[in-house]
C-alpha cells in the first residue's frame, strides 16, 4: 500500500511497556483539572470552593459550540479555583483542585444503560461527557461527528496508529479493549452514517490486528482491518487518509472535505463508555515510560499531577533531564512535576543525560535533508530562512500554516537547528498580531 | 563532511600512485592553506573558529584535484586560501556561500596564471586507461575507478542524492552521442573531471537546489553547459565553468521548482485568525 511522501523512521523505544496489562494508577490525593483540555472555548465553572463533588460531576459547563464540559475525577472537596500553570498551553489557566476524601464516590447516574438512543441523544451523551479528541488534538468530538448534510461522510477511519516513539498505551487499549473499541465506532457511526469504516494499523503491531480482526468477526457492515507502513507520523490525520484514501486534504480545509473522518482507538473507546454508562471522560489510559523504575501503561484520572504517576512507576530511576508529557517527537516539556495529566495527555517520558544532548544550533547547509522528510511537502530550511530574517510574510507564502509540528525535519537537521521552534515561533507572532 | 572527505581518500591515493608524491604535497598544502585561512579571518572578525567541521578541508582537496598536476606548489596555497576568503567567508562562512569555493578559486587561478593553468590537450587514450590510471589529465582524473568506489559510498550511506550525478552524467552521453565531433562520447564521459564534478562538486549542498525537481534542472543545465564548453569554447575548461554558472542559477531554480504543499494550498496570507 502506498504510503504518504516523507516521514521518518525512528527507534521504537516501546520495548520496556509493550503488551503491558493497564494497571489501574493510584487515586491522587489531590487532582489540578484546568477549565481547558481541549481546542476552543474554555469551560465555565459552576461550582465554587467548598463544594463537595463526586466523580463524574460536572464542575464546568460548555461555553459556546467549540467547547465541552469539565468534569470532576476523584471524589472530594474543591479547594481552590484560581489560575496555575498549563502542561500544554503556554498562559495560566484557570484549574480546580480538588483534594481527595480517600473514597472513590461516582455520580449515581453513571450506571449501564441499555436503551438505543436515536442520533441526536447520541450526539448529546458525547457533549455531555466532556469527550475530546484522545489522540492528541483534543478538539470537542460531539462537534467532529455532527452530520453536515452538506458534507457527508462516506469513511469512518479507526487510527490505531500509534506512531510516536515509547508510548504504547493505545496499542495495550486495543489488546484488551477491542470488542469496546468497536463498540464505540459502531455509535459514531450510527451518527455520521458512513459507507464503510476501516481500522487502520501499523504494521508491526500484529497482535493489535489480530484483536481487531477478530472483534469485527459479528459484524457484518462493511468494516474492515487494513495493515499500513510503520513510519512516523503515520497517526497523523491527513497522513493517514493519504496512505488510506489515496486523497490529500486540501490545505486549509478538514478531513469532511474529502468524506472522510478520523477517530482515535481511546476516543471510540470513551464514546462507548459514555453513551452505555452515562460516564464522562474522567480517566484514560496512558504510558508512563523513560528513566523510571517500572514503565507501565496506566489508566489514570485526569487531573492526576505527574510526580504522583513517577512514584507509583517506582520513582524516576536516573536525575529527570526532560518530564515529556506526550510523545519524544510532538511532546511538551514540562518545568514542572507536579502539573496534572490532561485529556490530552499520551503518556509521560522521563528523559536524562543519557538521553538528551542539547546541541548548539549550526548554519543551515542547506544539505535538504529536511525537504525529504517533511510529509507536507513543505521546504522547512527556507521557511526557517525567511522567518530567522524576520520575513514573516514570505515564510506565510512558503505554506509555514500548513505545517503539522511533526518534528521530522528537526530530527533529521544535520546542524541541529530548531525547526519546529522557529516555526511556532513565527505562527505564534503572526496570530498575534492579527488579534491586534 | 567527514563522509566526503572519506569518500575522497581513495580518489587521492589513486591520484599520488600515478603522479608523483608531490601531488600529495600540493593536496596537503591546499587543505592547510584553506584551513589556515579561514582561521584567520574567523578569529579577525571576531567570531567563532570552526575549522572542525571539516567543509574547509574538502574545499582544499576538491581544489587540488581540479587543478592541473603540474602547478606550482605556491599555487594551491593561494588559490586555497582566496576559495575560503573570497568565496566563502566573505559571504558569511558556511551555508551562506553562492558558488563552490573550491570552483571559485579554480576560476580566479585560470584567470590569474593563465599560463600555469592550461592543460596539454587530452589525446584519447583507451578506455581502461581513462578508468584505471589516467595521467594525461587533471589529478582528479587519475583513477575513475577509484573516484567511483568513494561515489557510490556516499550514495549508499545517502550522504548525496543520486539525481544530481544522474541527470548531469545523462544529458552529457546523450548529448555527446548526438553531437557531430570527433571524439567519443564514452571519453567525453570519462575524461575532463567530469566524474569528480557529477559527483562531487555539483553535489555540494550548500550551493545547489534543495528541491527534487531543482535537482534534475541543476544537473542537466550542467551536462548542456559542460558540452557547450567543451565544444566550442575550451575542453578541459567545461565542467568547472559549468557548474559555476548553475551554482548561480540555484535560487532561481529553487524558487520556480518548489514542490506542491499537501492538499494543494494556495499561497495566502493569514488576514483572520484560523
Amino acid at each position: 500500500m502506498f504510503s504518504f511522501f516523507g516521514g521518518i523512521h525512528p527507534a521504537a523505544h516501546k520495548d520496556s511497556t509493550h503488551a503491558k496489562r493497564i494497571e489501574s494508577a493510584p487515586i491522587p490525593h489531590r487532582v489540578l483539572i484546568p477549565f481547558c483540555q481541549h481546542t476552543g472555548i474554555p469551560s465555565e465553572p459552576n461550582i465554587k470552593v467548598g463544594d463537595l463533588v463526586k466523580v463524574g460531576t460536572k464542575i464546568g459547563e460548555a461555553d459556546g459550540k467549540i467547547s465541552v464540559p469539565t468534569h470532576a475525577t476523584i471524589s472530594g472537596k474543591v479547594t481552590e479555583i484560581k489560575e496555575y500553570p498549563h502542561p500544554v498551553m503556554s498562559q495560566r489557566v484557570l484549574t480546580c483542585v480538588i483534594e481527595s476524601d480517600g473514597k472513590d464516590i461516582w455520580e449515581e447516574s453513571i450506571k449501564r444503560n441499555p436503551i438505543d438512543f436515536d442520533t441526536n441523544t447520541l450526539i448529546n451523551l458525547i457533549a455531555e461527557a466532556g469527550i475530546v479528541g484522545l489522540g492528541g488534538s483534543a478538539f470537542p468530538t460531539h462537534v467532529k461527528v455532527a452530520p453536515l448534510e452538506e458534507k457527508p461522510i462516506e469513511t469512518l477511519i479507526i487510527n490505531c496508529c500509534e506512531c510516536e516513539p515509547y508510548l504504547t498505551a493505545d496499542h495495550q487499549v486495543i489488546l484488551e479493549n477491542a470488542a469496546e473499541i468497536i463498540e464505540g465506532a459502531k455509535l459514531i457511526a450510527k451518527i455520521i452514517n458512513p459507507k464503510r469504516i476501516i481500522i487502520v494499523i501499523e504494521e508491526n503491531q500484529p497482535e493489535a490486528i489480530a484483536k481487531m480482526e477478530q472483534a469485527i468477526t459479528k459484524y457484518d457492515n462493511p468494516i474492515s482491518v487494513i495493515t499500513v507502513k510503520t513510519k512516523y507520523p503515520q497517526g497523523a490525520e491527513k497522513q493517514l487518509i493519504k496512505t488510506v484514501l489515496g486523497i490529500q486534504v486540501p490545505s486549509g480545509g478538514l478531513p469532511i472535505d474529502v468524506k472522510a473522518l478520523v477517530q482515535n482507538v481511546q476516543t471510540c473507546y470513551a464514546v462507548y463508555e459514555a453513551v452505555t454508562f452515562h460516564k464522562p471522560l474522567v480517566e484514560k489510559v496512558i504510558t508512563v515510560t523513560g528513566q523510571v523504575k517500572e514503565p507501565k501503561n496506566l489508566r489514570v484520572r485526569i487531573g492526576t499531577p505527574i510526580l504522583d504517576l513517577v512514584n507509583f512507576c517506582g520513582g524516576y530511576s536516573e536525575e529527570p533531564k526532560k518530564v515529556i508529557l506526550g510523545g519524544p517527537m510532538m511532546g511538551i516539556a514540562q518545568f514542572n512535576d507536579e502539573l496534572p495529566i490532561i485529556k490530552s495527555t499520551l503518556g509521560v517520558l522521563i528523559l536524562s543525560d543519557k538521553d538528551v544532548k542539547i546541541f548548539d544550533e549550526q548554519p543551515c547547509i542547506r544539505c535538504a535533508r529536511c525537504v525529504n522528510a517533511c510529509p507536507m511537502n513543505l521546504l522547512p530550511c527556507t521557511i526557517n530562512d525567511f522567518v530567522r530574517h524576520k520575513n514573516l510574510d514570505r515564510a506565510q507564502e512558503y505554506n509555514l500554516f500548513d505545517c503539522i509540528e511533526c518534528g521530522c525535519c528537526d530530527y533529521v537537521c544535520p546542524s541541529q537547528i530548531k525547526l519546529v521552534h522557529a516555526f511556532q515561533f513565527a505562527k505564534n507572532e503572526i496570530l498575534l498580531k492579527v488579534k491586534q | 563532511m567527514c563522509s566526503a572527505v572519506v569518500a575522497l581518500i581513495p580518489a587521492i591515493f589513486g591520484s599520488i600512485y600515478f603522479f608523483d608524491l608531490r601531488s600529495l604535497l600540493l593536496v596537503v598544502l591546499s587543505i592547510v592553506s584553506a584551513l589556515v585561512s579561514e582561521a584567520i579571518y574567523q578569529k579577525a572578525s571576531g567570531r567563532k573558529i570552526t575549522i572542525t567541521d571539516g567543509s574547509a578541508v574538502i574545499t582544499g582537496i576538491i581544489l587540488v584535484l581540479i587543478l592541473p598536476p603540474r602547478v606550482p606548489l605556491w599555487l594551491s596555497l593561494i588559490g586555497s586560501a582566496f576559495a575560503i576568503v573570497f568565496a566563502k567567508q566573505l559571504f558569511g562562512g558556511l551555508g551562506y556561500n553562492y558558488v563552490n569555493p573550491a570552483l571559485a578559486g579554480w576560476a580566479f587561478l585560470r584567470l590569474i596564471f593563465p599560463h600555469h593553468m592550461t592543460i596539454t590537450t587530452q589525446t584519447p587514450t583507451t578506455v581502461v586507461n581513462l578508468l584505471l590510471g589516467n595521467t594525461s589529465g587533471h589529478l582528479g582524473e587519475a583513477s575513475l575507478i577509484l573516484l567511483f568506489i568513494g561515489a557510490i559510498y556516499l550514495i549508499i550511506t545517502k550522504v548525496i542524492d543520486y539525481r544530481i550525478p544522474i541527470s548531469y552524467l545523462g544529458t552529457v552521453m546523450i548529448l555527446a552521442l548526438m553531437l557531430p565531433t570527433t571524439t567519443p562520447p564514452l571519453f567525453f564521459l570519462l575524461s575532463g573531471n567530469l566524474f569528480l564534478g557529477a559527483f562531487f562538486i555539483a553535489t555540494d549542498y550548500v550551493t545547489t537546489p534543495v528541491t527534487k525537481l531543482g535537482q534534475w534542472v541543476f544537473g542537466i543545465g550542467c551536462g548542456i553547459l559542460t558540452i557547450v564548453i567543451r565544444t566550442w569554447i575550451s575542453f578541459s575548461d567545461g565542467v568547472c565553468y559549468s557548474i559555476l554558472l548553475m551554482n548561480l542559477l540555484t535560487p532561481l531554480i529553487d524558487r520556480y521548482t518548489r514542490p506542491k504543499v499537501f492538499g494543494a494550498g494556495k499561497n495566502k496570507i493569514v488576514t483572520a485568525h484560523q
